[in-house]
């Protein structure tokens, strides 16, 4: 795990001196673009955690395994950091570009209800006084607020959006030059490795507070 | 001695209505939250009448949002309280079968006879006559829609002591889709286009909800209840 | 060192640092926040095992 802490750090640390220092100015939108190193790897995250979030508890719910509401729990708080910071960024790139911090636009109301979602989650689940319940409760509201995360992330596609349609993900032919693309590549990996870090560490404390009965935890704890 | 299920499920369905309007109060509240909420507006904003008619679908969705939020805290409440809905649930029937049996009558008690209502206030906020058809028919595929939301919010805060906060942040993200499309239905039909793209999507989300809703509701009742 | 103008970004400084800094600080919280919750979770886990010996005994 410390380790997913190093290729995060380098990852992120390589993406931003070549994404700020090396890349060539964007011919449109100049040096501004260069939010995208920070604005893209979080919206991808908030996503990706939620997804992560859905897909445990529905695994925790379905299947019965207890890891997964451990998973799920610790994933909330990290994806709600992460859409936070899209929604932020976003807003800093859309003032030079579009004229204004926020737009009614489908691309943006989708991620802020992602971000209420990851309240609704989060508190259901604080809500109940059994732990176990508010797992399962909370564990309910992510499957059925998933039905989003498709919403965000074809928004794009499916309405006249203000917000510019995906550059990475595009198969075949980029619409990036390299130079500025791998810095976000890197970037975007070293996310997804520090987001797989900190969920680590989150998951630990998650289980631990589960199986406080367990023999196992009155061992590690004691030693 | 054995019940069928649709034979249950009209029961259920029966006894709702009969409670509900044993207590015209709690019938009549959600209705009055919606004229007052819509009252507000020009109270607020302003009383022009070319203004209101821009406002105008906006201001009826929102309030028929509130007004169903506020409406359905009570769907399974006071049946968890007096223990009733264990009963229900233990008995032979699905419980799915007595979700859909309960949301129906609570989109017809809250939602149609908003619909009902919904031209009052359509002809107060300047809505042109000839939009009243989508609004209605917007309004009906929608209050259904909020129901089933509605539902598997309030299943999932039951047995909560401070739920009625949670249930508003629950279910209000889930039904901001329907809010968009519900007020472009009107706006375009007050715009004398064809409102038929949006209407069309939310006949997708009414069955959409109509089809998984049970489903959650009652997984949420199963994870409250137990 | 670094090319001429740099912090500048050519007259979009007021919102590409910005925007880095915070996504850095979102960072920073996430470490921060998982070392606490595991700090707290080991306190909690402790105290509930002192709880129940005290029982038994």
């Amino acid at each position: 795990m410390p380790w997913f802490f190093v290729v995060a750090a380098g990852m992120i640390g390589y993406g931003l001196v070549d994404g700020l220092v090396f890349a060539p100015p964007d011919y449109q939108q100049g040096d501004a673009f260069r939010i995208i190193y920070v604005h893209a790897p979080s919206a991808w995250l908030s996503l990706f955690s939620y997804s992560t979030m859905a897909f445990a508890g529905a695994v925790a719910l379905i299947w019965r395994i207890k890891v997964g509401y451990a998973v799920a729990a610790a994933a909330a708080p990290i994806g709600a950091s992460f859409t936070l910071a899209a929604l932020v960024t976003g807003s800093l790139w859309g003032r030079p570009m579009w004229g204004t911090y926020w737009a009614w636009d489908p691309r943006l109301t989708s991620e802020l209800i992602l971000l209420f979602l990851y309240f609704g989650v989060i508190s259901l689940r604080q809500a109940f006084e059994d732990p176990a319940r508010g797992d399962r409760a909370s564990a309910l509201l992510g499957i059925v607020g998933f039905v989003n995360v498709p919403i965000v992330h074809f928004s794009v596609y499916w309405w006249n959006s203000l917000h510019q349609g995906g550059t990475v993900m595009r198969l075949g032919k980029p619409e990036m030059p390299g130079s500025m693309l791998w810095p976000l590549l890197a970037m975007l990996c070293g996310f997804m490795f520090f987001f797989g870090a900190v969920l680590c560490m989150r998951v630990r404390g998650e289980i631990l507070l589960r199986e406080r009965q367990a023999t196992w935890v009155r061992e590690a704890v004691q030693a | 001695m054995s019940v069928g299920v649709f034979r249950a499920m009209g029961l259920i369905l029966r006894r709702e209505l009969r409670l509900s309007f044993r207590r015209p109060d709690q019938l009549l509240q959600p209705l009055v939250f919606f004229l007052i909420v819509t009252t507000l507006f020009p109270l607020a904003l302003s009383p022009l009448l070319s203004l209101l008619r821009d406002m105008a679908p906006g201001v009826l969705w929102v309030a028929a949002l509130l007004s169903s939020l506020l409406s359905v805290e009570n769907l399974f409440k006071s049946d968890a309280d007096d223990g009733t809905l264990e009963q229900l649930a233990l008995s032979a029937q699905p419980l799915g079968a007595i979700v859909i049996a309960k949301t129906l009558a609570h989109w017809l008690v809250s939602g149609a006879a908003l619909v009902a209502m919904s031209p009052l206030v359509a002809t107060a906020l300047a809505i042109p006559t000839r939009a009243f058809g989508t609004m209605l028919a917007s309004l009906a595929l929608g209050t259904l829609t909020l129901s089933w939301l509605g539902a598997i919010g309030a299943g999932l805060t039951v047995g909560l002591r401070r739920g009625n906060v949670l249930l508003s942040l629950i279910v209000l993200p889930l039904a901001m889709p329907l809010l968009i499309f519900g007020a472009s239905a009107t706006d375009r039909a007050i715009g004398g286009e064809s409102p038929a793209g949006a209407l069309y999507f939310l006949a997708a989300l009414c069955v959409f909800t109509s089809s998984l809703g049970p489903l959650a509701a009652s997984a949420a009742l199963r994870i409250t209840l137990e | 060192m670094i090319r001429a103008g740099f912090w500048a970004m050519g007259g979009y400084a007021r919102f590409v640092w910005p925007s880095i800094g915070f996504a850095l600080s979102v960072l920073v919280w996430n470490v921060w926040s998982a070392l606490r919750h595991q700090a707290r979770t080991l306190v909690r886990v402790r105290r509930a095992l002192q709880m129940a010996r005290s029982e038994e005994s």
